[in-house]
This record gives C-alpha cells, structure tokens and sequence, in this order.
C-alpha cells in the first residue's frame, strides 16, 4: 500500500494533538501513515512514542531553527520537496490556521487542488466537507494532483493500531524567500490544564448574559467539571469578558463537540455557525424566545447564576 | 506606500446560503451579497497606514458583475480607486486557480503591501493569502491582530493557540487581519458620494495575460460532487426553571453520560 502523508499539530504544552490521531486513524483506511514533524529541534524523538502508538510506520523530520524560526514557509518547501519524492496517497493536514497554511503554499507549489475543513475522506478520494455554518454537506474530490486535504478537529475517532516507526531526517533545504517572515517572539498565554478549545470533547461558552469578565469564573468552574474546554460568544469577547481566541462562531473558532453547553448565549447565527455540529447541545437563558432553544437538545430557561451554581453543586455531590 | 486590499463579495451570513444546483457553485444569485466582513477590517487598517504614512488605497476585487456594487461600498469607506477583475471564464474557479489571477493583478499593480481579510465568511478557506504570497514569492504576515509599519519593515502580532507570536517582515508582503485589529470606519455622506467618481479599471484575463483555460471550470484543481442541506435542528426539552433547573440539568446530562 502507498504512503499517506500525515503532518503533525503538536504543541510544547499538550504534545501530539488530538487531531493528529485522528488524521493517522483516517490515513490507515487510505494506505501506511507516515507521520511528517516539522518543528523545533528534538520534537521528532519526543513526539514518537504516540505517532507509534496510533499507527505511523514511518516519521520524516525537519527540525530546527531554518524550519520553526520562520511562518510556514519553509515547513511548505521541505513537504513539497518530501511529497515529490515518496510520491503519497495522499497528504493530510489539521484543518486550523498553521496546516491550512502549508496546505496553500504546497498546492501552489504542486499545482495540486485542496480540500479544506474536511470530516470525512473515502478510500476513492471523495471528502465530506460541511459548508455555510453547518448548513450544507458537500462531498468534493481534487481534480489535480493527489488528495491534499486539511482535517477538522473531532471528525474522527482516534484509535491506536501500535506500530514502531523509525525516523528518517529529511535534508532542510529552504531558500532565503521561504525565510521572508521571521517570528522574532513566542508568548504563551494559554493558562491552567484545559484541553484545547477546538478538540475538547466538552465545550462550556459564556455569552452577553454572563454580565462581566469577573462572571466567567462560573463558566470556568462548570468548564472544569465538565472536563471541558472554555469559549466565548463574540458578544461577550467584543465587551471584553473573556480574550479572543476563544471566541466560536463566524469569526473565531469552528467546534464540534460531544457537549456544547451555552450560558447567556442568545444563538445568533455568528455563534451557530461555529457551534451548531456539536453532538448534544444544552442552554441556559433568561429568555425563553432565545434562538439557542431552536438548537438545545436540553434548555433551561431560567437565570444563570442561579442554574449554573445549582448544576456545579450537583455535579459534586456525584462525583 | 502603495497599499491594494483584497475585497471579496460573498453571500451576507446571516441570510440563508446555498449552493447552486446547476453547476455546485455558490449561489450569488438569490443571496443577499455584501463585502466580506473581515475584510472591512483590511480597508481600515489601509486608510489607517495611509494617514499615518501617506501613499495610495486600491482595492482589488475578483467577481462578477454585480461586485461592482461592493467596490464602491468600499471607496466610500476612503480608499483612492479599485480594480475589478471580470471575465465570465472565471465562473467556477478553485482557490489555486484565483491566487493565479489575483498575483497576476497584483504583479501589474506594483503593491509595496496587501491587505487581505484572514477569511472569507463564505469558503472560511483561509488560504488565499498564503497562495498569493507563494506565487509573488513575498512573505505573508497571517492572522494580524495588530500591524506596524516602519519605514518597510512589517512587525505583526498574532494570535496563536498557545498565545501569541511576533512576527516580522519586509515590503513587499501580504498581511492578513483579524476583526480584533481596528473598529472600521462607516462611510461618510462624503465618503459615499466621492466614491461615485473614483476610478474603477476592469481588467479581463486577457489584460492580465492568464489563460482562459487555466482558470474557471477548465482549469479547477477540485470539484464539488454533490451537496445537500443538513436536516435542521430541532430543539428538545426546554424546562422553565422553578428551583430544581441546575439539578434536572445535570440529570439531562448523567443520561447522556457526561457525569
């Protein structure tokens, strides 16, 4: 069977991302995954262990400063340099702001199509994509070159095949146009040990009806109890609640959850469209009129500091 | 600083959006069509680099016919003049096949910098300017949600999942920004009534020296199969709370085990 080309999200803080898992679940139905790591020095060896454990046969590495210390530019050299090369099945990237990016440079490059936000992809090529805030379900092919298509967060299951791949270090060759966009500084900011807001299996979002910033400890609280990621709609990042990578909706985050839970949130169709393909979805708002009803599999109309304490109790006494 | 942002019309979001039956491309016939919404923000952060550091606006928009309506939308908004790329062979072009144009407008154009919004609120592809800046062979600085400029040199501050990065570049380049970036400027009477008079160029693939074939259905990279409507949502129980709402909500969710 061919290769297919699974490139790695990983982050210092959470090590292989939970989409990358899903990726080399998909790939294994395509062909042999082989996993790509594209990062700093050392991140291959440390990454392993888990690509191992999830089925990649194989691991190609580019590390260093020539390829972490630039925006994807170069990361999309040695990829397309590698896809020549092993001629793959397919190359599979995390549908979020870095992959999508190489995925653009390396179309360009191979003159090859792309297929981005996709949930599915059948042995033949053919990929499920959901289009217009959750609305449409499109099936799409590339017409040109091989299936190069970028994965959305929880559209897969992962599961573990074990396998013991070997690392091959691929030779950096970037030119000095790939190195046009240097990062000069790196702040991280993300606090506490909350999974990551796009692959969370549970979502707990505040809204305007939250009130203020301080008010969003009780989403926190009902967030970590949960087990679950913290989001925001955009009425509450635009007044300033809560910071704005952790905004869903039309123009912040795209999520599909197990859980969904909205606190204050109305539903316009901004925070529908990067929420409504969560699994099971729960509300609590003062109104009882509020579009979130439409989509809530469980609502509570009532008000929210005082439903919300009351389930975090409850959820205690269980535990 | 000779700036040209990038400006899309797309079906406005908030109306009900669809996919052709014919040809599988995006409905603009029966939507609601306005500028993108993040790209808004683009026009905002020109104006702003032009008032601070003086040069000229263009706005670059690839569409049919109707676009037009959203290019002065824009020059209201301040920008000096626009360029529309139309031709009918566009109809049906993938994203590789647009950045081909789109490069091929920006190379005529001379940009020092492009401004682009980070996506568009039909395709949220995302990779436009990325594809743009591959083709130029310039850097793109992605995802702003703050820009310097100094002199030519570009430092760009954006989010990450982690935090955030600095980053930084040279003109020429491409930047693409957040709606965190600027709070854009409503057109003026003014404004609405000079941008009746600034020049609009029409340029067509032949002006741009871009074959028919290499673009619209012929020259596609990717095809839509088939689309269809999810079934809509229906709403389930909804209980009014009268003491207990926190407790049965808990119950709801120990049935479907997620304590």
């Amino acid at each position: 069977m061919s290769e297919v080309l699974v490139v790695v999200e990983a982050t210092k803080e959470f090590g292989v991302k939970k989409v990358t898992l899903e990726m080399l679940t998909l790939a294994r139905e395509l062909g042999t995954p082989s996993a790509v790591v594209l990062g700093g020095a050392g991140a291959a060896e440390a990454l392993s262990g888990k690509l191992g454990e999830y089925g990649a046969e194989k691991i190609y590495a580019a590390e260093g400063d020539e390829i972490d210390g630039y925006l994807v530019a170069p990361k999309a050299t040695v990829l397309a340099e590698l896809v020549r090369r092993v001629q793959p099945a397919a190359v599979l990237l995390a549908s979020a702001q870095e992959g999508k990016e190489i995925a653009a440079r390396l179309a360009v490059k191979l003159d090859n199509g792309i297929l981005t936000d996709v949930v599915g992809l059948a042995a033949d090529g053919t990929a499920t994509q959901i289009a217009f805030a959750g609305s449409t379900i499109v099936k799409s092919k590339v017409t040109k070159g091989l299936p190069l298509v970028t994965v959305r967060p929880n559209s897969v299951t992962p599961a573990p095949a074990a396998a013991t791949p070997a690392i091959e270090q691929l030779s950096v060759s970037v030119t000095d146009t790939d190195k046009l966009a240097k990062v000069v500084e790196r702040v991280a900011e993300q606090k506490g040990s909350r999974p990551e807001l796009t692959e969370a299996g549970v979502v707990v979002s505040g809204g305007r009806g939250v009130g203020n910033a301080d008010n969003f400890k009780l989403v926190e609280e009902l967030a970590d109890l949960l087990g679950g990621a913290v989001g925001a709609s955009r009425a509450a990042v635009d007044s300033g609640f809560y910071p704005h990578q952790f905004q869903v909706g039309q123009t912040g985050k795209t999520v599909s959850p197990q859980l969904y839970v909205a606190l204050g949130i109305s539903g316009a169709i901004q925070h529908r469209a990067g929420m409504q393909t969560s699994k099971t979805i729960v509300a609590v708002n003062k109104d009882g009129e509020a579009p979130i009803f439409e989509l809530a599999d469980f609502g509570v109309v009532g008000d929210l500091f005082k439903v919300v304490p009351q389930a975090a109790e409850e959820i205690r006494k269980r535990k | 600083m000779n700036i040209v942002v990038l400006v899309k019309q797309v079906p406005d979001s908030g109306a009900d959006r669809n996919l052709r039956n014919d040809d599988n491309t995006v409905d603009r016939g029966s939507a609601n069509n306005v500028i993108n919404e993040m790209d808004e923000y683009a026009i905002e952060e020109a104006l702003k680099i032009k008032e601070a550091h003086g040069g000229e606006v263009t706005i670059l928009t690839m569409g049919p016919d109707r676009a037009a309506e959203s290019i002065r939308k824009a020059l209201s908004m301040g920008p000096d003049k626009a360029v529309h790329v139309l031709d009918d062979a566009l109809h049906g072009s993938c994203a590789v096949a647009t950045s081909k144009v789109l490069a091929a407008a920006l190379g005529q154009l001379g940009a020092d910098l492009v401004i682009c919004g980070a996506e568009s609120t039909d395709g949220r592809v995302q990779v436009m300017p990325h594809m743009i800046a591959e083709r130029l062979g310039v850097a793109a600085l992605t995802g702003a949600r703050k820009l310097t400029v100094d002199g030519a040199t570009l430092t760009v501050e954006r989010q990450t999942e982690e935090g955030y990065e600095v980053v930084t570049a040279s003109t020429p380049a491409v930047v693409s920004v957040w709606d965190t970036i600027n709070e854009p400027r409503y057109p003026s009477f003014k404004g609405i009534m000079a941008a009746k008079k600034k020049p609009v160029q029409t340029l067509s693939l032949a002006d741009l020296g871009v074959a028919a074939d290499e673009v619209g259905f012929d020259g596609a990279t990717s095809a839509v199969v088939e689309h269809t409507k999810r079934p809509p949502r229906s709403g389930g129980a909804k209980i009014t709370d009268e003491g207990e709402g926190g407790v049965k909500l808990v119950e709801f969710l120990a049935t479907e085990k997620f304590v």
